[in-house]
């Protein structure tokens, strides 16, 4: 408990999270403070580059085994398990109906990257090493979570329109190219190719990471003033307990896999994190009719705070202690 | 200057719709428009503001075609079958053209 209770202390007033809360209070306090838009987009081309190429890197020095195909079918499994979850909850906690319930829960069994980046960012401050290719198994949760919420949704008697040029939005998305792609990159030129760059790519990553969050910071507070009206304790509760329910699901697939304490914290972080890039784009043309405003402050306003501040002490620790890490 | 009749249509979607709505207005003859980038507003759906924005599925665009008056209705029924279950508004407003040859 002392364990958790330092690193939650540490994380707290650690500079990424700090910028969080100043993000958050500039626009909470309806300061006028903003990051321009193309700035915010470089900065999120720049991490998603650096981690994803990082991963590569480490792959490339420890090798590859079969782990990494287990880890990569039990993400997956992870992903599209964690939406039925989360909707059953949510139809016993809220009123939300079957549509907007599906919605919700399909952003619960997707991921976030920058709650994965900053959870990397915490291991590597307390020390602690994680398989690299966890960058693919990201990459890998983000689609089958909203499948499973479309599955919920035909089943409840409603209907999703997912077209081929959604599935081609959906797996060749932004992000998702340029994470597998740095991914490679890394992986091919290795330690050879880290050495190279690694003054762009190393060094600034956590001041950077710091400007990114505090824009985040901005963008949560602007979400939860929007949407304070619609979010009721019953979401909140769930926003706050859907992450431990993933987490723990996380928790049992690094220990049966065996990864180290770092791949298992991370494989918490992804459980608990909830979506607000793909899922959102993909749920507004497959469900139009779900609110927007509902599964965006949801993920945005409630989870990711969450998660960035207490969340992510909580998971490194428990994955600490239950793989002896 | 001779000037000829024209109806400009404006259409207000998503900007997760953009490619769609193209590729039907495109599929029904209108190869013709302008996209523009939407910074702020306010509907029945809300406040909205372009500023902050963390993923594309929140912004809007406006796509604006100026075409033939005979046209008007293959238009219509293209951009109405993506904008219909979605945010986003058609309007139709009559103009003068001074290039008939374009439209």
């Amino acid at each position: 408990m002392d364990q958790i209770l330092s690193l939650a202390a540490e994380n707290l007033l650690s500079p990424i999270i700090l910028s969080f809360a100043l993000g958050l209070f500039a626009s909470l306090s309806r300061s006028e403070l903003s990051i321009p838009e193309a700035i915010a987009k470089g900065m999120s081309i720049y991490l998603l580059f650096a981690i994803g190429f990082k991963g590569g890197v480490s792959v490339a020095s420890h090798g590859v085994d079969g782990t990494l195909v287990l880890s990569l079918l039990v993400g997956v499994i992870l992903s599209a398990g964690l939406p039925l979850i989360g909707f059953a909850l949510l139809r016993v906690m809220t009123d939300l109906d079957p549509l907007n319930a599906a919605a919700v829960a399909a952003h619960y069994g997707s991921i976030s990257i920058v709650t994965f980046v900053a959870g990397t960012s915490v291991l590597q401050s307390a020390g602690v090493d994680y398989e690299g290719y966890m960058v693919a198994v990201a990459a890998a949760m983000e689609a089958p979570a909203i499948l499973a919420a479309l599955w919920l949704v035909a089943r409840s008697g409603g209907a999703g329109k997912m077209d081929a040029e959604l599935w081609r939005e959906i797996l060749l998305n932004g992000s998702i190219v340029l994470l597998v792609g740095s991914f490679a990159i890394g992986w091919i030129t290795g330690e050879k190719g880290l050495a190279e760059i690694d003054a762009f790519i190393v060094a600034p990553f956590k001041g950077v990471l710091c400007l990114f969050l505090l824009d985040m910071g901005l963008v949560a507070g602007r979400g939860l003033r929007g949407g304070a009206g619609l979010i009721r304790p019953g979401l909140v509760a769930f926003g706050v307990l859907m992450p431990l329910i993933g987490a723990a699901a996380g928790l049992s697939a690094g220990v049966l896999l065996g990864l180290s304490a770092g791949g298992t914290a991370l494989f918490m972080v992804l459980g608990a994190s909830a979506s607000y890039i793909a899922v959102p784009a993909a749920m507004r043309v497959a469900l139009p009719k779900a609110n927007p405003s509902i599964y965006l402050t949801m993920s945005l306003g409630v989870t990711f705070p969450f998660n960035l501040t207490l969340g992510i002490p909580l998971y490194v620790a428990a994955a600490r202690a239950f793989t002896g890490g | 200057m001779q000037t000829h009749e024209a109806k400009r249509v404006e259409i207000t979607i998503e900007a997760m719709m953009q490619t769609r709505l193209t590729t039907a207005l495109e599929r029904a003859g209108v190869t013709g428009y302008t996209i523009l980038p939407v910074f702020s507003g306010s509907g029945r759906s809300g406040n909205w503001t372009r500023s902050g924005q963390v993923s594309r599925a929140s912004g809007m665009v406006q796509v604006i075609c100026i075409i033939r008056p005979d046209r008007l209705d293959t238009l219509l029924d293209a951009a109405l079958g993506v904008v219909e279950s979605h945010i986003g508004v058609i309007s139709i407003t009559d103009c003068q053209a001074l290039q008939a040859e374009r439209f």
